[in-house]
């Protein structure tokens, strides 16, 4: 439903429209009243089918969103009345009943209560109780507009296998008990991490992948910036999550330079400036700066503040690597991990030459957890040709040949190869 | 006189199958109704399907959730608790309390209520009279 152009009749037009902007929002209150998300999700599929047929014989309504709401509301009054396995039936019937014997809309709700229903959602759909591929997929579909065909074209699997890893992630939120509610004030912080961790994969797995369906991949970066922005608009205070917003946006102002005409990846310093988008590039920047005042420093502030300083700079000699080092070592205390450092060691070679990037990198070869992980050899060899140590470089830049799998990846590291005389 | 507790292990099965399987159900409510005649009952509790389980351990001092459940056969049962919670996330709190997630896994399993086995019992098409029911759960 999303992404996809406009279809020509007014009605399917009005309910795609519909099906975008108020889906999530009159799902995420129906399932806090009717306590079941997939007796709720039913309605409000059922709601969006009626609509089809009805706008067409009575016209679209003037405020489809509370026409939605109200069909929504009497499907799950309808589906509870023969379910009786939902908990708390008889009180979700009557609590439901009443609203609907009541005029006014719940959209018209006050808009806190709108707010809260939307992270009760988002916090039921990231619960770490439910394994990473089920948070991603019910986080697309429930939070995003995204149809099942859509996700399991985006994640490459089968349509009845994302269709089952749905219904299954749904069964255990009803059957586990997963709580439809933002989480206490103590366990907040790490559950907000989990959330952003599952916005950011998803984002990555439309930006970062070069396999598979574009257009879908494409959509999947849209869906993840605006999960971004709805949680920059439910949770304002935090500034991981103005971070998390920050990153997507500069990385996505370069979604168009980052492939060739021939669909191969071009690298940062050798992609076409003019094709970045300076609008995107300016809401990134507004966005971290709002995140760097309230003084909460964290790993997406950090990477933003590093992928800025390289957008920023004219080229790679212009470019600020002696404050990039010192980003990744503060990303590298927040957050161990090789692939920082190695990353902090490249930093530090372009800053200060690369005898003091080769010191760095001793440990990371020594580790056998990465003696298979081409990026570790390619950055050796870099140095080390770098430091004229042409016999060193050619050796590592074999093995890194010997580890990658990317056709595009090869030939750029056998020209390199082939350069070093 | 000692405690024990007996662990059902069973394959799960397509629902057909456990329709099939429910049929027990008048053996089973004699049985447990004999048990407790001889006052060997101490409690019987069914557990929602496996599906449902989440494992809570701590490693490096981290409390690490995961979706489904503890399946290292180096580990064994060692023991259990039941516990009256409002919701996964308060079992889950409950479960980080305990000192052995960190060398063992904790698996947290919802227990079916005794209304909801009747229920499950009578949708497989088999016939529980009300006043057996006590003898469930």
């Amino acid at each position: 439903m999303s992404g996809g152009a406009e279809p020509a009749d007014p009605v399917s037009a009005a309910v795609a429209r519909a099906f975008r902007e108020e889906r999530a929002i009159v799902l995420a209150t129906l399932i806090r009243q009717a306590g079941d998300f997939q007796l709720a999700e039913d309605a409000v599929q059922d709601a969006f089918e009626a609509a089809v047929t009805v706008w067409r014989r009575d016209g679209v309504p003037a405020n489809p969103g509370a026409w939605i709401t109200t069909a929504a509301r009497r499907r799950a009054i309808d589906r509870l009345r023969r379910n009786r396995s939902v908990a708390d039936r008889a009180e979700r019937l009557a609590e439901l009943t009443r609203l609907e014997t009541q005029h006014e809309e719940p959209s018209m709700d006050d808009e806190s209560t709108i707010v809260d229903d939307r992270l009760r959602l988002v916090f039921t759909c990231c619960h770490p109780a439910l394994e990473m591929p089920a948070r991603v997929a019910l986080t697309l579909r429930a939070l995003g507009g995204l149809t099942t065909g859509e996700i399991a074209r985006a994640f490459l699997v089968a349509e009845p296998t994302m269709g089952k890893r749905i219904v299954r992630a749904k069964r255990k939120i009803a059957e586990a008990g997963i709580p439809y509610r933002v989480p206490a004030d103590e366990e907040l912080p790490d559950r907000l991490r989990g959330v952003l961790r599952v916005v950011y994969l998803i984002f990555n797995e439309g930006y970062a992948a070069t396999e598979g369906d574009r257009l879908v991949r494409e959509e999947l970066c849209d869906e993840a910036l605006r999960l971004g922005e709805l949680l920059c608009r439910l949770m304002p205070d935090d500034a991981e999550v103005w971070g998390l917003s920050a990153l997507m946006l500069l990385h996505d102002a370069r979604r168009a330079a980052r492939v060739d005409p021939g669909g191969h990846y071009v690298a940062l310093d050798a992609q076409d400036r003019s094709l970045w988008d300076q609008g995107r590039i300016g809401e990134g920047l507004a966005k971290l700066e709002r995140a760097v005042r309230l003084r909460r420093p964290g790993e997406y502030q950090l990477q933003a503040a590093i992928t800025t300083l390289q957008i920023q700079a004219p080229n790679t000699e212009a470019t600020d690597w002696a404050q990039i080092a010192e980003l990744y070592g503060a990303l590298g205390r927040l957050n161990p991990s090789p692939v920082v450092e190695l990353n902090r060691a490249v930093a530090v070679g372009l800053a200060s030459g690369p005898a003091a990037g080769l010191e760095l990198l001793e440990s990371l070869l020594g580790d056998p957890a990465l003696e298979r992980y081409q990026p570790l050899h390619a950055a050796h060899a870099e140095l080390l040709s770098r430091a004229g140590d042409t016999a060193g470089a050619a050796r590592a830049y074999e093995r890194a040949i010997a580890l990658t799998a990317n056709a595009v990846e090869r030939a750029e590291l056998e020209r390199r190869l082939g350069a070093l005389g | 006189m000692s405690q024990y507790m007996l662990l059902v292990y069973q394959e799960a099965v397509e629902p057909a199958e456990q329709a099939e399987r429910e049929k027990v159900t008048p053996t089973l409510l004699e049985l447990h109704a004999s048990l407790r005649e001889a006052g060997l009952l101490v409690g019987v509790q069914r557990l929602r399907s496996v599906e449902s389980a989440t494992s809570v351990r701590a490693r490096d001092g981290q409390t690490e959730i995961t979706d489904g459940p503890f399946a290292v056969t180096k580990e064994v049962l060692a023991g259990y608790y039941i516990l009256d919670c409002a919701d996964l996330d308060e079992a889950l709190k409950q479960a980080a309390r305990l000192p052995m997630t960190g060398w063992g896994t904790v698996e947290v399993r919802p227990v079916v209520s005794a209304d909801e086995w009747v229920e499950l019992v009578r949708q497989a098409g088999v016939d529980v009279p009300d006043e057996a029911v006590k003898d469930l759960a």
